[in-house]
C-alpha cells in the first residue's frame, strides 16, 4: 500500500513533467485568444474528450461505495459520480471508478489521477486549507461514533475510560477520539490497523473493547458481525464529520459543475422530481421546475453544459431521496439530520434561480 | 641506457591508454552531469508542481502536535506532544522488536542449522519441515496467522494463569513488575490485577508485539538456520575428523572447531537477514504494532504531507541498516582476524 503511495507521489512529479494534471493553466491564454467567453474549462474539455469521468471512491464501505454482485459500483458517493457522468457527459454509466484506501486519497486527487473524489471525506479546515482541496458541497452528514458489545455493560462513551478502541488509520476518527478523551479526562488503549477487514475482525475477535468510526460505517460493521444482536452502536456522536466530494481548487468551473450536480440531487428531491416523474415535469408550469428540466432560462449553457443536465442527473440516477432508499436504507441506516430542511433535517441547499 | 629506451617504446601504446582513460573519465562526468541534472529536474519541478497545487511542502509539520495517540509500550505519548516525538516513539518500537527479533532468530537459526545437520533422523526432519514451511510462505500471512491465533487466547475474565501473577489472554501477557519502596526491603512487586476494561499494573506485553516478534523472529531464524548449515557443510571434513582424532566430542569439536570456521562464512549473509528483518517490521502495519512505518503513516494522513514522511522513513530505515551493517561487519572482521591467527 506504502509503495502505492510513492508511486502516486512520483506520478505527481511526472504529471509536471509532461506538462498535464489539473495543475494546467495553458488553458486561460487560449480562451482569451479565441475571445470565448467564461472561465476556461480544461477539466471538463479533458473529460469531454476522454469520454468518462474519473471517479475516486473507497475500497469498500456499505451503503457509500462498494461494488455489489455484478462488480457495479453502487452507493450514495457513486450516485455523486454517476450524477456529473449524466450532466457532463449525458450518461451516468460514463465513469471509470479508483479504489482509493484512505490513506492514498488525496495525494490521488492532487496528482491528477482521478477528477473527483467520491468517497465519505470529511471536510476540515485543514483539508481545505493545507491540502488545498475544494469541497464543493456535502453530500452526507456524519459523525464519529462507536460500537460496542452488549454484554460489556457499556452505555456511554464515558463508560469506556481505560477501554482499548480499534480504530483505522488515515481518518478524523484518530484524532477525534484522541481529542474527545482528553476534553472528558479519560484514558484509553489505541489499536490501530490499516485495513477495514482486519480492524473489525479484531474488534469481533475481542482484541478492543469498542470500534471508533463514523458512525454511518459502524451499521455496515455491525451488519457483518456473526451476531449482530450482540452489538450496539452508542446513540453518541463525538465529532461533526460532514462528507462530501472534493475536487482540486484550480478549475472554477469544474468545481460548480460538482456542486451543483449534487444540489440538483437535493434540490430534485424538495421539487418532488424523481426518475419516475421527471418525464412529465417537461410540461410543467411551475417556474422552478420548468428551470430544473432546462425549459427556461437556459442555466445549463452558463455551467457550460446543456439545458438538459439537470433533467438527465433525475432521470438517470434519481433525485436525492431515491439515492438514500436504494443504498442507506436497506443498512438499517437512519436518514436522520440528513433529510431535508423542510422536514426537520439539514439539508437547505441553494435554489437554481 | 637500453633500460630507458624500453619506455620509449611503449609511448604509442600509454599515449593511447591515456587517451582510453581521459574518454573514460569524460563519459563517467556527462553521466554523472546528466544524472545530477535530472535530479535536480525532478525536484524542481516537484517543488513548483507542489506550490501550483497549494500542497503545503517542508517539515514544519514536525513540531506541530500530533493529535493521536499511541498505544502505551515502553515509551509513553500523549496526543499534546509533536509528530517528531510520535516518529521518535515509533522509531523506538520498531529497533525493540528488531533487536529482540534479532537475537532470538540468531539463537534459534543456530539451533535450526546444527539440528539439520543432525545424525537422528526426527531431528533432522523436523528441522527441515520447519525451514521449508516458514521459508515458503509469506511473512504478512505469517504474522496474521500469529495474530489471530493471538486472539484465539480465552478472555480476560478467564485468563490462563500458569504461574502466580503471570496472566495470558487475548489482550496479552501480564506480569508481575517490579517497584520501588522508600523504605525496607526497597523492593516490592505489583502483580497485574484485573479491572475495568482487563487487567492493570504489573508488566503488559501486547498481542499485536508477541505477534510480530514471533513472527519476524522464526521467519527470519529458517533462513539464518539454512545459512549455519551452508557454514558448517564448508568446513572442511578433514577438521572434522582431526577433531574426533584428538578425541574431541561432537559438542567440543563443534564449538571449538567447526562453527568458529563457519562463523567465517555465517556472518556476512547474515548481516543481510538481520536487516531484512529490520525493514520486514514495517509489516506490522496489518496488525497493529505502532512501529515507524505505522507512525509514518498516521502522519502522513493527518499532515498530507506524503513526499516529506516518506522520505523521512526512508532516510531513517536508511540510516539504522547502514549502522547495522558497519556494526555486522567490524565483528566480521574481528573474527577474520581471530581466524587467521588461530
Amino acid at each position: 500500500m506504502t509503495m502505492k503511495r510513492l508511486w502516486i507521489s512520483f506520478a505527481l512529479v511526472a504529471t509536471a513533467c509532461s506538462g498535464g494534471g489539473p495543475g494546467d493553466r495553458s488553458a486561460p491564454a487560449a480562451a482569451t485568444l479565441t475571445g470565448r467567453p467564461g472561465p476556461a474549462t480544461p477539466t471538463l474539455d479533458k473529460v469531454r474528450g476522454r469520454g468518462f469521468v474519473r471517479c475516486g471512491v473507497s475500497t469498500g464501505i456499505a451503503g457509500f461505495s462498494t461494488p455489489d454482485a455484478q462488480g457495479h459500483w453502487r452507493g450514495i458517493d457513486v450516485d455523486v459520480c454517476r450524477a456529473i457522468a449524466a450532466a457532463v457527459l449525458g450518461d451516468a454509466e460514463k465513469v471509470r471508478y479508483t479504489p482509493l484506501t484512505a490513506a492514498q486519497r488525496f495525494t490521488a486527487l492532487q496528482s491528477g489521477e482521478v477528477d473527483v473524489l467520491s468517497r465519505n471525506t470529511t471536510v476540515t479546515f485543514q483539508r481545505d486549507i493545507q491540502l488545498g482541496i475544494e469541497f464543493p458541497a456535502v453530500n452526507w452528514y456524519d459523525g464519529t461514533g462507536f460500537i460496542v458489545r452488549k454484554a460489556s455493560n457499556v452505555r456511554s462513551v464515558k463508560d469506556l475510560n481505560g477501554a482499548t478502541i480499534c480504530i483505522q488509520p488515515g481518518t478524523t476518527t484518530e484524532t477525534d477520539v484522541a481529542d474527545y478523551f482528553r476534553r472528558a479526562r479519560l484514558t484509553f488503549t489505541p489499536v490501530v490497523i490499516e485495513r477495514l477487514e482486519e480492524v473489525t475482525n479484531a474488534y469481533f475477535a475481542g482484541r478492543c473493547d469498542a470500534f471508533g468510526q463514523d458512525r454511518s460505517a459502524l451499521a455496515a460493521v455491525r451488519a457483518r458481525a456473526p451476531n449482530p444482536a450482540d452489538h450496539v452502536v452508542l446513540s453518541e456522536v463525538i465529532s461533526k464529520a460532514p462528507l462530501g466530494p472534493g475536487v482540486m481548487p484550480d478549475d472554477p468551473r469544474w468545481i460548480e459543475i460538482v456542486r451543483w450536480s449534487v444540489y440538483a440531487l437535493i434540490n430534485a428531491e424538495e421539487l418532488g422530481l424523481s426518475s419516475k416523474t421527471i418525464d412529465r415535469a417537461l410540461d410543467s408550469d411551475d417556474p422552478d421546475v420548468r428551470r430544473f428540466v432546462g425549459k427556461a432560462d437556459g442555466f445549463g449553457t452558463m455551467l457550460d453544459l446543456d439545458d438538459q443536465w439537470a433533467f438527465r442527473i433525475v432521470k438517470q440516477v434519481g433525485n436525492y431521496a431515491e439515492s438514500i432508499e436504494r443504498n442507506i436504507t436497506p443498512l438499517g441506516i437512519e436518514r436522520g439530520v440528513n433529510r431535508l430542511w423542510k422536514d426537520g433535517g439539514v439539508l437547505y441547499v441553494p435554489a437554481l434561480r | 641506457m637500453s633500460q630507458s629506451c624500453a619506455p620509449r617504446v611503449r609511448i604509442g601504446p600509454r599515449v593511447s591508454w591515456r587517451g582510453a582513460r581521459a574518454k573514460a573519465i569524460g563519459w563517467q562526468l556527462a553521466v554523472l552531469a546528466v544524472a545530477m541534472a535530472l535530479v535536480a529536474t525532478v525536484a524542481v519541478q516537484t517543488a513548483i508542481n507542489l506550490r501550483a497545487r497549494g500542497i503545503a511542502s517542508g517539515f514544519d509539520f514536525l513540531s506541530r502536535p500530533a493529535g493521536f495517540e499511541i498505544a502505551r509500550g515502553l515509551f509513553s505519548f500523549s496526543s499534546r506532544e509533536s509528530y517528531a516525538r510520535a516518529l521518535l516513539v515509533g522509531l523506538l518500537n520498531t529497533v525493540r522488536v528488531s533487536f529482540l527479533g534479532i537475537a532470538i532468530a540468531s539463537v534459534l537459526g543456530l539451533s535450526i542449522g546444527i539440528a539439520r545437520l543432525s545424525g537422528i533422523w526426527i531431528v533432522s526432519t523436523v528441522s527441515r519441515a520447519y525451514v521449508e514451511l516458514v521459508r515458503n510462505t509469506p511473512l504478512l500471512l505469517q504474522l496474521l496467522f500469529w495474530y489471530t491465533l493471538s486472539q484465539g487466547l480465552p478472555a480476560p475474565s478467564d485468563a490462563l494463569n500458569p504461574l502466580p501473577g503471570v496472566y495470558l489472554c487475548f489482550r496479552g501477557l501480564f506480569l508481575p513488575a517490579p517497584i520501588w519502596h522508600d523504605g525496607f526491603p526497597w523492593i516490592g512487586v505489583e502483580a497485574p490485577t484485573l479491572a475495568g476494561f482487563g487487567f492493570q499494573g504489573g508488566i503488559s506485553i501486547s498481542p499485536e508485539f508477541a505477534a510480530l516478534l514471533v513472527g519476524l523472529s522464526t521467519y527470519t531464524a529458517a533462513f539464518i538456520g539454512e545459512t549455519v548449515r551452508g557454514g558448517i557443510l564448508a568446513v572442511g571434513r578433514g577438521q572434522i575428523e582431526a577433531a574426533a582424532a584428538l578425541g574431541l566430542s561432537r559438542p567440543h569439536a563443534l564449538r571449538f572447531v567447526v562453527l568458529p570456521q563457519a562463523l567465517r562464512v555465517i556472518i556476512p549473509p547474515s548481516t543481510s537477514q538481520y536487516l531484512n528483518l529490520f525493514k520486514n517490521s514495517s509489516l506490522s502495519v496489518a496488525i497493529g504494532y505502532p512501529d515507524l512505518m505505522s507512525i509514518t503513516n498516521t502522519t502522513l494522513n493527518q499532515t498530507g504531507q506524503a513526499i516529506e514522511a516518506i522520505a523521512l522513513a526512508m532516510a531513517v530505515y536508511l540510516t539504522v541498516s547502514l549502522a547495522v551493517s558497519a556494526a555486522m561487519n567490524l565483528y566480521n572482521r574481528a573474527t577474520l582476524r581471530r581466524g587467521g591467527g588461530a
